[in-house]
């Protein structure tokens, strides 16, 4: 039923996949979150949804390839269907009209801030992305991004396309031109979105963050997610996944991110040795 | 005359005990821990009843089965016809048989049980189920269509037993169920050792047979509402979603690695199977030392789960004392003979961690018990200075369950009590809003399996009524 409509490569392990799932993507809104479980032995793995089509029924999620999971996801190919597939999960992003707004994806996070950006520009603001990654060929959506955006601007660690530097180097530009930035999306690896805020923080700018935790219901059921906001723990999965950046306490996220490291380990392993074999179970 | 000579004569017969695992076996594998009886025993047990011509068990049954008629069969040696006269009354029976706190409910009542042992109904129960199972599906024969449709919300202990009864009345029901697969609790909470899922799986099976519709991934609340499941055709509803918010104790640290909500704990290892990581990819883990804060049922399933999972010390950490413990006796029983240590008159207020972020211990206060306070337990009083710290690598904390609000708060109009609760009338379930019926944990509080059948028993029969006045 939840079966691969599309698949295109973005970029070496990272793959964009659009999954049919009707009723999801009849009252997706952007910000919210999918889980999906891919067969009887699979984990419940937390996505975000890159791009919506109400009238195809279709969510588009892009997963890259880091553990156990993803990489058997990214492997997935058009018709291959998920057992499970479970949204929309999560609060929607507050979408109005601000002004000039400026939304920052890095790596794999400027999957969820496309429909974000979209849906700002479309309530009237001024959208200004500020996308990052490590080189130009580990960039990915960038025509989407510039069709959700009003001005893109992009920021590369090795120079090899745009700002040299990071995604705060590219926001430092845009702020260095004047415009007067009503608030920012965050959005990308734990590091990125913290240094982020750090940065946004004296300049006394809204700035929202999406938590991506360790989850297993994604309803509030477990408690996995916890994390910390203003010193009051909250599940990333019913009160978030977007928080106020400025409050979350994100070196607490980040060791929790490694409560399963040792398992992960373990699981890709196993993974890349039955791949070697011929017939090797999983 | 004759019932008091036969009942002086019964009384002196010993209850039946049901083999078990040994513990030191059981305590490392997750194989059910109680084997049930044999056909024998089961027959010389049914043999104790007196088939009273006014039988009080039934009235301590929250969903009323007909316990003497049940065990006369039984002792007939006619089991397949034994478990058909549970099913009546009853449409998960193999699991009330295994988790029903028996001693408080019916066996309370047994006349038997004044001067001796009262008949092991559980166990008779859970015979006659399993048999019932073994030998194949009972025949259901398929009611007359209501032409009404019933959506129901969770598919836990009251949403199945309420399907269950709608659906034997004629009415089309569908259950909605946010997680993976039907079952609630049974399923992620329950450990496989105390309640096997495939027994699970079967009484669930049976009903989708009796025409019940289950869709499993759907969140109500987010992919749908209640409002609108009433404008796309449901001409009732009923709200089963449970407890499933886990509390913690606010102490510092509980964010540290290693510290999981006895939910998490209870599903990864139930639900997701992570006790056989890595075939099963969800991983769960515990340390050498694990420590589980709180001392009801849940707190037992998830300090012997953890014992089977690899830990070397277990304890149960209370700030009571044995006799103020929630836990069914059976259970704490079981656990004490496994091994779990309880640690009582205890309580943690902080779990110390390293630098890493992973817990390394938890310091407690030692507790003494003063003057019964409003539940009238002895109020346990912090002793001053008594501060000590026990080295931990994992804590579970199990001090229970509130009301998940995802369906609550997207219900407008539906009235809750201050605790998140959905206020339901008593003698019909119905909520404030008309159509929209609600039992379980959701309405209560988090409280037993069999008390959540009995409400969404009593829903159904709110619900058809409701329904013939449409």
């Amino acid at each position: 039923m939840y079966h691969v409509v599309k698949k295109r490569l973005l970029a070496t392990g990272i793959a964009l996949l659009e999954v049919n799932a009707p009723a999801v993507a009849a009252k997706v809104e952007p910000g919210q979150f999918v889980i999906v479980r891919l067969d009887e032995l699979s984990e419940r793995i937390p996505l975000t949804v890159m791009d919506f089509d109400r009238e195809k029924g279709t969510i588009t999620i892009v997963v890259q390839d880091v553990g156990y999971s993803s990489a058997i996801i990214t492997r997935m190919n058009e018709g291959d269907e998920f057992q499970d597939f479970v949204g929309p999960l999560g609060v929607a992003s507050e979408v109005e009209n601000y002004g000039t707004v400026v939304c920052i994806g890095g790596g794999l996070g400027i999957a969820p801030v496309h429909p974000i950006a979209r849906a700002l520009k479309e309530a009237g603001n001024h959208v200004i992305s500020v996308l990052g990654s490590r080189s130009a060929d580990l960039l990915i959506l960038e025509d989407e991004m510039r069709a959700a955006s009003s001005e893109v601007v992009i920021a590369t660690n090795d120079g090899s396309k745009g700002v040299k530097g990071f995604v705060t180097d590219g926001l430092a530009e845009v702020l260095a031109q004047g415009h007067q930035v009503k608030a920012i999306w965050a959005i990308g690896p734990m590091i990125m979105m913290k240094a982020v805020v750090d940065y946004t923080r004296s300049l006394g700018i809204k700035t929202i963050v999406s938590m991506n935790p360790i989850m297993v219901d994604g309803t509030g059921m477990c408690g996995a997610c916890r994390i910390s906001v203003g010193n009051e723990t909250k599940f990333a999965c019913v009160d978030g996944p977007e928080f106020d950046g400025h409050l979350v306490d994100f070196d607490l996220a980040m060791k929790r991110l490694a409560f399963y490291k040792d398992e992960e380990n373990q699981a890709k392993a196993r993974l890349e040795c039955d791949c070697g074999k011929e017939g090797g179970h999983h | 005359m004759t019932e008091k000579v036969e009942s002086t004569k019964k009384v002196k017969i010993p209850r039946h005990e049901m083999p078990c695992q040994e513990p030191e076996v059981r305590a490392r594998n997750f194989e059910e821990v109680a084997l049930g009886y044999s056909e024998e025993t089961a027959i010389e047990e049914a043999k104790r009843c007196l088939q009273c011509k006014n039988p009080k068990c039934i009235a301590g049954c929250p969903v009323s089965v007909l316990i003497p008629d049940f065990i006369k069969k039984i002792a007939e040696g006619d089991f397949q016809e034994a478990g058909n006269v549970l099913k009546i009354k009853n449409s998960l029976p193999a699991v009330c048989g295994r988790v029903c706190p028996q001693e408080n409910q019916c066996e309370s009542k047994c006349i038997l049980g004044i001067k001796g042992e009262s008949v092991a109904i559980g166990r008779l129960e859970r015979f006659a189920a399993d048999y019932g199972m073994k030998a194949g599906k009972s025949e259901f024969e398929k009611p007359e269509p209501s032409g009404k449709r019933v959506a129901i919300i969770g598919a836990g202990p009251a949403g199945l037993a309420c399907a269950g009864d709608l659906a034997k009345a004629g009415h089309a029901v569908t259950v909605f169920e946010a997680l993976h697969v039907a079952g609630g609790v049974l399923m992620y909470g329950i450990p496989q050792f105390r309640l096997p899922k495939e027994i699970v799986q079967t009484e669930i099976d049976n009903l989708k047979e009796m025409g019940v519709e289950i869709l499993t991934n759907q969140v109500v609340g987010k992919i749908t509402s209640v409002d609108e499941l009433l404008e796309n055709g449901y001409d009732a509803a009923f709200i089963g979603t449970g407890a499933g918010l886990p509390y913690f104790m606010d102490i510092p640290g509980e964010n540290l690695n290693g510290v999981y909500s006895a939910n998490e704990f209870l599903t990864r290892t139930n639900l997701m199977k992570g006790y056989k990581f890595p075939d099963y990819a969800t991983p769960v883990k515990v340390g050498k030392n694990v420590a589980v804060l709180g001392a009801g049922n849940v707190a037992m399933d998830s300090a012997r789960t953890a014992l089977r999972l690899g830990a070397e010390n277990v304890y149960i950490i209370y700030r009571r004392s044995r006799d103020e413990m929630p836990a069914r006796k059976e259970e704490l029983e079981h656990a004490e003979e496994e091994g779990i240590q309880f640690r009582l008159l205890t309580n943690p207020v902080a779990i110390e961690g390293d630098e890493r972020g992973w817990v390394k211990s938890l310091t407690c206060l030692r507790y003494e018990l003063g003057e019964p306070d409003a539940s009238g337990r002895r109020s346990p009083i912090a002793i001053k200075g008594s501060e000590f710290e026990i080295p931990m690598d994992t804590v579970v904390v199990a001090i229970g369950q509130g009301p998940n609000p995802l369906v609550t708060t997207s219900t407008p109009g539906l009235e809750l009590n201050k605790r998140g609760n959905i206020v339901a009338d008593p003698e019909t379930l119905m909520t404030s809003k008309p159509g929209v019926f609600a039992g379980g944990d959701i309405v209560t509080g988090a409280a037993t399996v069999i008390l959540a059948m009995g409400a969404g028993k009593k829903a159904a029969a709110g619900i058809d009524n409701y329904l013939k006045g449409k």
